[in-house]
């Protein structure tokens, strides 16, 4: 008889692989990714182009000439990395900008650390706050979202949804109401932004794909959003807001605004750099709720939460200290 | 419908092949080897010598000690020697051989396939009786029958919990028995009912055997006290903590027995070897197998004499399939690999599974990438992600501290792993050397007491 093979026990595996969930996630994301092109044109289509090119060929190439490891590029993370990168870039970003946020986030935030599963921080959110920093005026000028005809030189630029509502909170002045864009639109998403905030809808259907498809749980992103949710309430509720604006409809603006629904659901919810135990995860969703939030209200930002998240990455070691309830606990 | 309440896994069932076939008698052998390791605990010692007769039934080798099981021979015939044979994973093992002449049986057995209903024991007499037949547990651990029916001081069974659930995939020899044998597991119900002095007993199946539940139900409506519970699909819903849990909603604590809440948990075909070597005066001397596997021609359940040499076996079945990569002791999630199949059947093999060579081998491991899916997946409330990597550092102290000891073996961990990562293969190393520790501390804290007392 032929040589039989022996292993130890189990001999039958799910059939997971890294690969298949990082090509969910990819697809999660295409519903968004879809809106954004019909929003912005050839705009979003090069910027995810170059975002994703310049991930993967840093990560080979760091692999490959500094490292001197085989290149992981096959399990798709790279790609990943590069989408939701572009996801947090305006449209109308120079190529040489989008190279350099790209090669911070994998050398940088990923590749220093030891390559895929090691990194602390979310090599995406990484490159775009480096860049915020360094490029401070092209990561906050955002075009009107026109389709295939938007202006991508000298775009007309408006002031963000949640730039105009700092500034209402903070003045009381309640001019800048009408300015304000409904919310259906924001909703469905013809608000100028990056790539990925324009349309809260598509990042909701892509975010259930992946609660459904279980490659993420509802813990983290339900709560971030109820934190956030509630947050804005006891704002409206403490009679803080402007004339006119309701409390409920600050909620919506809260919830629907900025990077919120893709921070939920792609960027918080990223495995390597989020707790892995059930209530672990909550404190961490709740984390960033809350200095999102803060950096809202307060902050010297419009927007926080990519800071927000960064800075609870910063927690996750601390929050894997927190042990899943074993068998036979006591309940006490 | 009732379950475990923490983590598991859903591997594909694959009970297609060889569910629903009758169980087969397994033709006689011609020269049959009995291992006198076949329960867990000491050896058996042989009570035969060589050229010696013996009849099918006959006492041949003595349980070893309180945890040990007696063995009878499956065969009648000539005792040619007793001396060592090695087993499907390489290792020696004593047995005894025999020369088979015949089929006779002793006299006392009834082999007729009369249901036999009246039992007039008393519960230590069925107890000496089970210990007499070398009943051990057949659904895999193999512990000897009569030691759990003997709760230690200060502890009192209170529900008998029958294992029907038959989670491993693949396997369908339980489902079989208790589609052919239903009338005679639920007398063997009873005895053990008597036996332990409990009222209630709750036999937990997995939903996909529908007949069987059907059929068990309709006995059940007939006896007091005898309650059938379906159960979600789930792995590991058959390992003895996650079944009490799914059934009585009871969970035994870290280091206990399932008697500390009560309870005693006994497999289908454990209790079906009670029945008749209470009823009958049939020693255990055979089992049902399931062998099956994708590319096999005739998979099915087969009832076969321990000392049966494997191979025949597998001639019955239709003979080793050409793609063959793996040949598996048991169901794919905690059988073994074997590297042959030249060992005789005995009362831990409760299954042979022929894995097609696409499907024998692990993918080659890839980063942790800390999703936490194994955390979800352990059905004892570990974090298999972080014992796996303190064994790799050697940290015993620390894998003591996160409770490696807690750990089943259960595989779904690295079932689950999309990084393919070894998981259980370090959790497993680990766990034997914390045992080790454990055990070496325990006996230096005795001797320091006993030193003290001089």
């Amino acid at each position: 008889m032929k040589k039989l093979i022996v292993a130890p026990a189990p001999h039958a595996h799910s059939g997971d692989s890294v690969r298949k969930n990082m090509l969910l996630v990819i697809a999660a994301l295409m519903p968004a990714y879809v809106v954004s092109v019909i929003a912005f044109g050839w705009g979003a289509l090069l910027t995810a182009l170059i975002a994703v090119a310049a991930c993967v060929l840093a990560e080979w190439a760091i692999a490959k000439y500094i490292l001197k490891q085989k290149p992981t590029i096959c399990d798709c993370s790279a790609i990943l990395t590069g989408l939701l990168l572009a996801f947090n870039l305006p449209c109308n970003l120079p190529w040489w900008i989008i190279v350099i946020g790209a090669i911070v986030a994998i050398g940088v935030g990923k590749m220093t650390f030891g390559g895929l599963g090691q990194n602390p921080f979310n090599p995406a959110l990484v490159g775009r706050v480096f860049l915020l920093i360094s490029f401070p005026v092209q990561m906050t000028t955002w075009p009107r979202p026109l389709g295939f005809a938007t202006q991508y030189v000298d775009a007309e630029t408006g002031a963000t949804p949640l730039f105009m509502l700092k500034q209402m909170i903070k003045s009381g002045d309640n001019s800048m109401l009408d300015q304000m864009p409904n919310l259906w639109d924001m909703f469905r998403g013809m608000i100028g932004g990056s790539l990925g905030e324009v349309c809260a809808i598509a990042l909701i259907i892509g975010g259930l794909f992946l609660i459904i498809t279980r490659v993420i749980t509802w813990h983290i992103p339900v709560s971030i959003l109820a934190t956030v949710a509630l947050f804005a309430a006891v704002t409206g509720w403490c009679g803080a807001l402007p004339e006119g604006l309701c409390t409920c409809e600050y909620v919506a603006y809260e919830l629907l605004a900025g990077g919120m629904m893709l921070g939920a659901f792609f960027m918080a919810t990223d495995y390597v750099t989020s707790p892995m135990v059930g209530w672990g995860k909550i404190i961490f969703g709740v984390g960033i709720g809350l200095i999102a939030m803060v950096i809202r209200t307060w902050g010297a930002y419009p927007e926080g939460m990519s800071f927000a998240i960064l800075i609870m990455n910063a927690t996750v070691p601390l929050l894997n200290k927190i042990r899943p309830t074993r068998f036979g606990e006591k309940k006490k | 419908m009732s379950t475990f309440k923490i983590g598991g896994v859903h591997p594909h069932d694959n009970k297609i092949y060889s569910a629903h076939q009758p169980i087969t008698e397994c033709p006689l052998t011609t020269k049959a080897i009995i291992p006198l390791v076949q329960h867990i605990g000491a050896p058996a010692q042989a009570v035969v010598e060589k050229g010696q007769k013996v009849k099918v039934g006959e006492l041949i080798a003595k349980a070893g000690g309180f945890v040990s099981a007696n063995i009878h021979a499956p065969y009648s015939g000539t005792i040619t020697k007793i001396d060592t044979t090695i087993d499907a994973w390489g290792m020696k093992m004593p047995a005894i051989f025999m020369d088979v002449e015949g089929d006779e049986w002793l006299e006392t057995i009834d082999r007729t396939p009369d249901v036999i209903r009246e039992c007039n024991l008393e519960p230590k007499e069925i107890v000496d009786k089970i210990a007499a037949a070398g009943i051990v547990g057949l659904g895999g651990a193999c512990f000897p029958t009569q030691v759990k029916l003997l709760p230690p001081p200060g502890k009192k069974a209170e529900v008998l919990v029958v294992n029907g659930v038959e989670c491993e995939p693949y396997l369908t020899c339980d489902h079989q028995l208790m589609l052919e044998h239903g009338e005679e597991l639920m007398i063997g119900i009873q005895i053990l009912m008597k036996a332990l002095g409990v009222t209630r007993t709750v036999i937990g199946i997995e939903k996909n055997k529908p007949d069987a539940i059907a059929r068990m139900k309709e006995l059940a409506a007939k006896v007091n006290g005898v309650e059938v519970m379906p159960l979600k699909l789930k792995y590991p819903q058959g390992g003895e903590k996650q079944l009490i849990d799914a059934t009585i909603h009871r969970q035994v604590p870290s280091g206990a027995l399932p008697i500390e809440v009560g309870a005693v948990v006994d497999n289908v075909a454990t209790i079906y070897a009670v029945y008749e070597a209470v009823q009958k005066n049939k020693p255990l001397i055979s089992r049902v197998m399931t062998v099956t596997g994708k590319s096999l021609r005739k998979p099915g359940n087969y009832m076969v004499r321990f000392g049966t040499p494997l191979t025949e076996v597998v001639e019955l079945a239709g003979g080793v399939p050409e793609d063959t990569g793996k040949i598996i002791g048991g169901g794919p999630m905690m059988g073994r690999a074997m590297n042959n199949i030249d060992m005789p059947a005995n009362k831990r093999t409760s299954g042979l599974l022929f894995l097609p060579e696409n499907e024998s081998r692990r993918q080659e491991p890839e980063n942790c990438i800390r999703c936490g899916k194994c955390v979800s997946a352990c059905p004892m409330g570990l974090e298999p992600y972080l014992l796996s990597k303190q064994a790799e550092l050697e940290m015993w102290d620390e894998m003591e501290k996160h409770d490696v000891m807690d750990c089943i073996d259960c595989g779904c961990c690295l079932f689950t792993c999309p990084s393919h990562r070894p998981l259980l293969d370090y959790i497993r190393m680990g766990k034997g050397k914390v045992g080790g520790i454990i055990r070496a501390r325990q006996m230096a804290a005795k001797a320091a007491a006993e030193a003290a007392k001089k």
